[in-house]
């Protein structure tokens, strides 16, 4: 276990800490800080508050029959198109409902419009350059803003990236990841949280593989280091290869009649 | 660089648990498999905590590696880098996490009133 500190005058310094005591003291006045300080343990998880909400995101999903994705991506991975594809042959079948993250713009949402689906806006911009997931209270206020009663399913397009979404619960009921082949093999050993929180990974742009000199087969060993038991579906969102796929795994669930998980 | 909300949540934390007492030093544990950036997280912090009743405070990062535990051969081990989650023993997929999703405030220094 190492320790890492930064001290008043900007030096760091790391220490190994495999000794076994109580932390209830201070490690002398080598560390530079007031040594006659009261300390108080505490133990609070910095998740709590997101967790809570999520957990309550859930609930009010399942009350309403809501069946909940957290579609998620590295950017330009191809999420918005097959998003669109996705509506487009969904339309009329199951009532949906998309909250759209984007960091500034509503280039996204605007293309995802014409669909008959319910779409939510969350710019994630926040004064220093923009938030780079989507959180649980993010996601509430855009739940009050959608109709639940009148959905069946509901998609929360994240923000394009491998590492801050992942540790975000947003209140969804499964976690689909878009990875597309231009990616490179050793994505899943790069971003492992990201990919072993995957419910589903969805497989993109594989009509571009005769043009790549990509290997599908060691993408497939380097996801099963990280995520043994994923299902993966080959898709192209431009051809639409594999789509009714993807279409017929949702659609299964939106209108599936066991009790989602998080009812109360 | 989801560092900016991290701090905004242990700052509401501490606030709440402090009552009102200046902190000092702010000690966190964190598990490797967190994805948070200490450099970043230290940075965020002074950025976030300036003018206000945190400012000056310090967060002390321990940092937790992960480990894995074998269900079948009930045997604990690192998280292998590159990454696999399978037992290095049995070869088996059984295995849990049981370190390294730590993301704690552990507990809060008050300097002298």
């Amino acid at each position: 276990m190492g320790r890492f500190h930064r001290h008043a005058d900007g030096t760091e310094h790391e220490h190994p800490h495999d000794h076994d005591h109580p932390h209830d003291r201070d490690h002398g006045d080598h560390s530079g800080y007031a040594t006659a300080t009261e300390r108080v343990t505490v133990l609070e998880r910095i998740f709590d508050e997101n967790d809570r909400i999520a957990a309550a995101n859930r609930a009010d999903l399942a009350a309403a029959g809501v069946f909940a994705v957290n579609l998620m991506s590295s950017p330009g991975a191809g999420k918005t198109t097959l998003l669109r594809e996705t509506l487009a042959r969904l339309q009329g079948k199951v009532r949906i409902g998309i909250v759209e993250g984007d960091i500034e713009t509503s280039l996204d949402a605007d293309r995802l419009a014409g669909f008959g689906a319910a779409v939510e806006l969350v710019n994630t911009g926040n004064g220093f350059g923009g938030e780079c997931h989507l959180d649980a209270p993010m996601v509430r206020r855009a739940l009050t803003r959608l109709p639940l009663d009148e959905l069946d399913l509901m998609v929360v397009e994240n923000v394009g990236n491998l590492v801050c979404p992942a540790e975000f619960d947003t209140g969804e009921h499964v976690r689909v990841m878009v990875y597309s082949v231009t990616e490179g093999e050793e994505k899943p050993l790069k971003y492992p949280v990201m990919f072993r929180s995957a419910d589903l990974v969805l497989v993109n742009k594989v009509d571009l593989l005769p043009h790549l000199d990509v290997d599908l087969a060691l993408f497939e060993a380097n996801l099963r280091r990280v995520n043994p038991s994923v299902p993966t579906i080959e898709v192209s969102a431009r051809t639409g290869l594999g789509v009714d796929d993807w279409c017929g795994w949702l659609l299964e669930r939106a209108t599936g009649s066991a009790a989602l998980p998080g009812s109360r | 660089m989801h560092e900016l909300s991290l701090c905004g949540a242990i700052a509401d934390i501490t606030t709440r648990r402090a009552e009102g007492r200046p902190v000092g030093v702010i000690h966190l544990k964190v598990g490797a498999l967190r994805q948070v950036v200490p450099d970043s997280l230290l940075f965020c912090w002074t950025m976030l905590t300036e003018g206000t009743d945190l400012d000056g405070s310090v967060l002390d990062l321990d940092r937790v590696p992960a480990r894995l535990s074998c269900r079948s051969c009930e045997v604990d081990f690192p998280l292998p880098d590159p990454p696999a989650f399978a037992c290095p023993q049995c070869l088996g997929l059984n295995v849990v996490v049981v370190a390294g999703e730590e993301f704690d405030i552990t507990a809060l220094e008050f300097a002298p009133a």
